[in-house]
Order: C-alpha cells, then structure tokens, then sequence
C-alpha cells in the first residue's frame, strides 16, 4: 500500500469535513419526501458536472448553479401547478440525466458520476472546510426549528416558525453539500451519503442527541474507511465510501436487533 | 369584565372559497367558549388564523402582549422519530426569546396535567399512546404561562374512558389557572359542562351566545341539517 500522507491528506480532510456534515443534515431528511429530494438533488447536479468538465471550471461550482436552479425551479413549479414535490422531483431528476449524459464529455462520464476525490487540492480541501463549517453553523441554528416542523407543522408555525423560510435555507445548504460532495462520491453517490449514515443512525438513537452525533460520526468514519479502503484496493474511493456507510447501516440493524 | 380578545367582520378564503364569512365575537377575561358546527365547517381554520397562521381580511385584535397556548387537533410523529419527549419540550426554550425553560417547569407542567412518573421525558414521542400524546402537547402548551388556551378538539382520538379524564383534567387546568380557553369540539355534551359561551359556526355563526340560550333546537338543526336528530341521540 502506497500511502503518502500529503498526497492523500487533502482528499482526506475534505472528506471527512464534507461527509461529518453530509451525515448532519441527512439527520434532518426524517420525511419519505425529504429523502427523495435529498436523492434526487445529486443527479439534478450531473449537467452542471458536465458543463464544468467541458469548460475547464470547478465541478463543484458547476454542480451548484443547477442544485440553485434545481431548486428554485422546483419550488416555483410547486407554486404554480400544485403538483406533488415528488412529481417534480422526478421530472427534474430525469432531465438532469438525460442533459448530463449529452453535455459531459465521455472520458470524464465515470468521474462525474462515482467522482475523484484524489483530484483534491490543497485550495480545495480548504474551500471544503471553510463552507461545510458555514453550513454547519447556519443549519444548527435552525435545527430545532425544522425538527418541530417534522413533529408538527401547525406547532411550528404556532410558535411563529416560518416553515417555508427554514426548509428553503435548509435547501440551500445541502446544494452547497451537494456541490462539495460530488467530489468525493460523485453525482450518482451523493444522495446515499446523506442518507445512509442518518438511517443507520436512526436505528439505534432514542432521542435526538444521539441521533445527530450518530448521524455525523458515522458520515465521518464512512468517508475514512472509503478512502483508506480505495488506496488498498485502487478501486475508485466514491463507491467503497458507500460501501462502509451501508455496512454501518448493516451493524446498527444487527446491533438494535440483540 | 375586559375582553381578551375581538373579532371583526372575519373572513378568511381559500382562493374563490370562502372559509370563513363576516364572523364576529368577542371573549372576555376566564370565559370558556366552545365552538361547534359540522365538518368542514371553518372551526380549524378559525383557530389557526386566531394564532397568525392564515391571511385574513377583518379584524382579529387580542389583547396588548397576551400569551396564547396552543394544541393542534392531532399530531402524528413517525413512530421512529429520534426525538425524546424532553427535547421536546425543550425545544419551547429554543424558540421563545424568553429564557431557558428550566426542568423543574417541565415537571410542573407534566404534573398539570396528571403525569407525576417523569420518566417518560425519556422516551420517544414517537411511542406513547395517543392519550398520553394528548397529555403532553396540553403540558408543551402550558409552559411559558398562557393567559389563553386554544384547543383543537381536545378529545379526538382517545378512548371512552380517557376521553373523561382529558375533559376533567381541562376543568381542573381551568379552575387552578382561571385561563380563558376556547375549544372545538363535536361533543354537544361538553358545550353543557363547559362552556360560559357557545358559538356555532358554519361559514358564519349561526348561534352564539349563552348555550342555554344560544343552543336552540332550530338553531342546531340550521346548524348541522338534517343530521341533528341522528347526532343528538348518538350520545344517550
């Protein structure tokens, strides 16, 4: 195993600071409807990856101008037709898709889709860590509020809670998540990283401090392993990350069940 | 005696539809009103505009810096939500610019409404019965000292037998914080034990007034239609 800690340590901390949070806000993805979205955002991320791949820009950077649009065309549509998110969802998944695969340059398909977080810089890893500790800092301020709305939305704007506001700032700060993970697990991947650690975590916590650390920790550990695991093996890290969180899925089952 | 709270020309619409239509009605300081009417009738929507919730045009004015309580008609956390009732509960202090709520609040509240094991601050709120939900979101309601309650069916969703004990634990709230409460409810029976004033709204207000005065035979079967003669005997 060749392991030179400079080569790998910028890939490495932008993973760990992008997973740790990715696993934070998947804590707050507690509807069927919130997942999907959570799912779907790193596909609407794919013609963005592609134009950035073919202009020469930052992919990340590319990624987040079609989550924003995503987004906001998603939300006006809601608006306007008064269709079912998850409709919307779908319909912008697939279309995103089908742009990606036309826009991205064949050669870099791969890596658009599962990512290359060994193309990490140093300036990068930076940048990563700069904006997932604003995001962290943002969402935690609005964390109990979102979390009241899952309870019960009439309590939550009963008590004065803009609910409409903080999902849409809750949006925002996982396009940035989004946008930075794409790096690490690629488009296709994204969605599981912020779901699949909240999921395990949800197995085993009782109450919602648990919960968020679980939800974290294991986002953390899964980017680690992956990373780890994909300098033993040279198979791409994006998948094995993967890989690991669905294996701490499998021990939090096993460990709730005895 | 002061009115807490004044009601003007409300209407609220939903697009064309009109919810609510040209309501007025006042609530005095400690009066209890109950309102009833059919499904579908705007009782809901009347409460949550109450609160801020929905547009309106009208007028809605409560008394200067009133603290209001709410409960919803019902809430159903997912049965696996990561959430303990004590966080729950803490979640008031997070939002309110007041100061911290303290433990000991939480238990005074838990108390009020007839939970003295407080081991129950550490379960999931996804997992306790429907009664014991009911009992938790009145006690979520009471912190912070509201001088008015605003319940959205107090009594859906529980048993025979717990049904009794929430509309006893509400007089009994009633009478230790001389609140000022106003209710919705299908229950004509409880507009008898509880009410000082009843209004019955369907759009607009068909009745309101002293429930012995207000309740009239005609006016309920205006009321609710040709369902009364059923609705009526459904309970003896």
């Amino acid at each position: 195993m060749n392991l030179n800690i400079n080569q790998i340590f910028p890939s490495l901390i932008t993973a760990i600071f992008v997973g740790g949070i990715a696993g934070y806000l998947g804590s707050l993805m507690l509807t069927k409807r919130m997942a999907l979205v959570g799912d779907a955002l790193g596909h609407v991320a794919l013609p963005g990856i592609g134009l950035a791949l073919l202009l020469g820009l930052n992919i990340s950077l590319g990624a987040f101008v079609f989550l924003l649009l995503g987004v906001l065309l998603i939300w006006f549509l809601e608006k306007k037709t008064y269709l079912a998110t998850e409709t919307l969802v779908g319909v912008a998944f697939v279309l995103s898709l089908a742009l990606g695969f036309l826009i991205t340059p064949q050669p870099e398909l791969l890596e658009a889709l599962i990512g290359d977080i060994s193309k990490t810089s140093l300036t990068d890893a930076i940048l990563s860590i700069i904006l997932t500790v604003l995001v962290l800092f943002v969402v935690k301020k609005i964390y109990s509020k979102i979390m009241l709305a899952s309870v019960s939305e009439d309590l939550a704007a009963a008590e004065g809670i803009n609910i409409a506001k903080y999902n849409f700032i809750y949006l925002l700060a996982i396009a940035i998540i989004v946008a930075l993970g794409v790096k690490v697990v690629g488009s296709l991947l994204i969605g599981a990283l912020v779901i699949v650690p909240a999921a395990a975590s949800r197995i085993i916590s009782s109450n919602m401090r648990q919960y968020v650390f679980w939800s974290a920790f294991f986002g953390i550990l899964s980017c680690i392993g992956g990373i780890l695991l994909s300098k033993a093996t040279q198979f791409p890290a994006g998948p094995l990350i993967i890989l690991v969180c669905i294996v701490f899925f499998i021990i939090s089952l096993i460990f709730k069940k005895s | 005696m002061q009115n807490i709270l004044e009601v003007k020309n409300l209407t609220v619409s939903f697009g064309e539809e009109r919810v609510i239509d040209n309501l007025s009605f006042n609530l005095k300081k400690g009066e209890n009103l109950v309102v009833v009417g059919p499904n579908g009738a705007g009782k809901t929507v009347l409460l949550k505009t109450l609160i801020g919730m929905l547009e309106f045009t009208g007028e809605i004015k409560w008394e200067k810096n009133v603290k209001i309580g709410y409960v919803p008609q019902k809430i159903l956390p997912e049965k696996n939500i990561p959430l303990s009732i004590e966080e729950f509960f803490n979640f008031k202090s997070c939002l309110s610019l007041d100061r911290k709520i303290t433990p000991e609040q939480i238990r005074k509240a838990l108390q009020s409404v007839g939970i003295s094991d407080f081991s129950i601050l550490k379960k999931k709120i996804g997992v306790i019965s429907s009664g014991q939900l009911q009992r938790i979101l009145i006690a979520w309601s009471l912190i912070g000292k509201p001088e008015v309650l605003l319940f959205d069916e107090p009594m859906a969703g529980i048993d025979i037998g717990g049904e009794e004990t929430i509309y006893n634990l509400l007089s009994q709230i009633d009478k230790e914080k001389h609140l000022t409460m106003v209710m919705i409810t299908h229950d004509l029976s409880v507009v008898y034990k509880f009410a000082d004033s009843v209004l019955c709204l369907n759009k607009s207000a068909i009745c309101y007034g002293a429930p012995q005065e207000a309740l009239t035979p005609e006016k309920l079967s205006q009321l609710y239609g040709g369902e009364m003669k059923v609705y009526s005997h459904a309970h003896l």
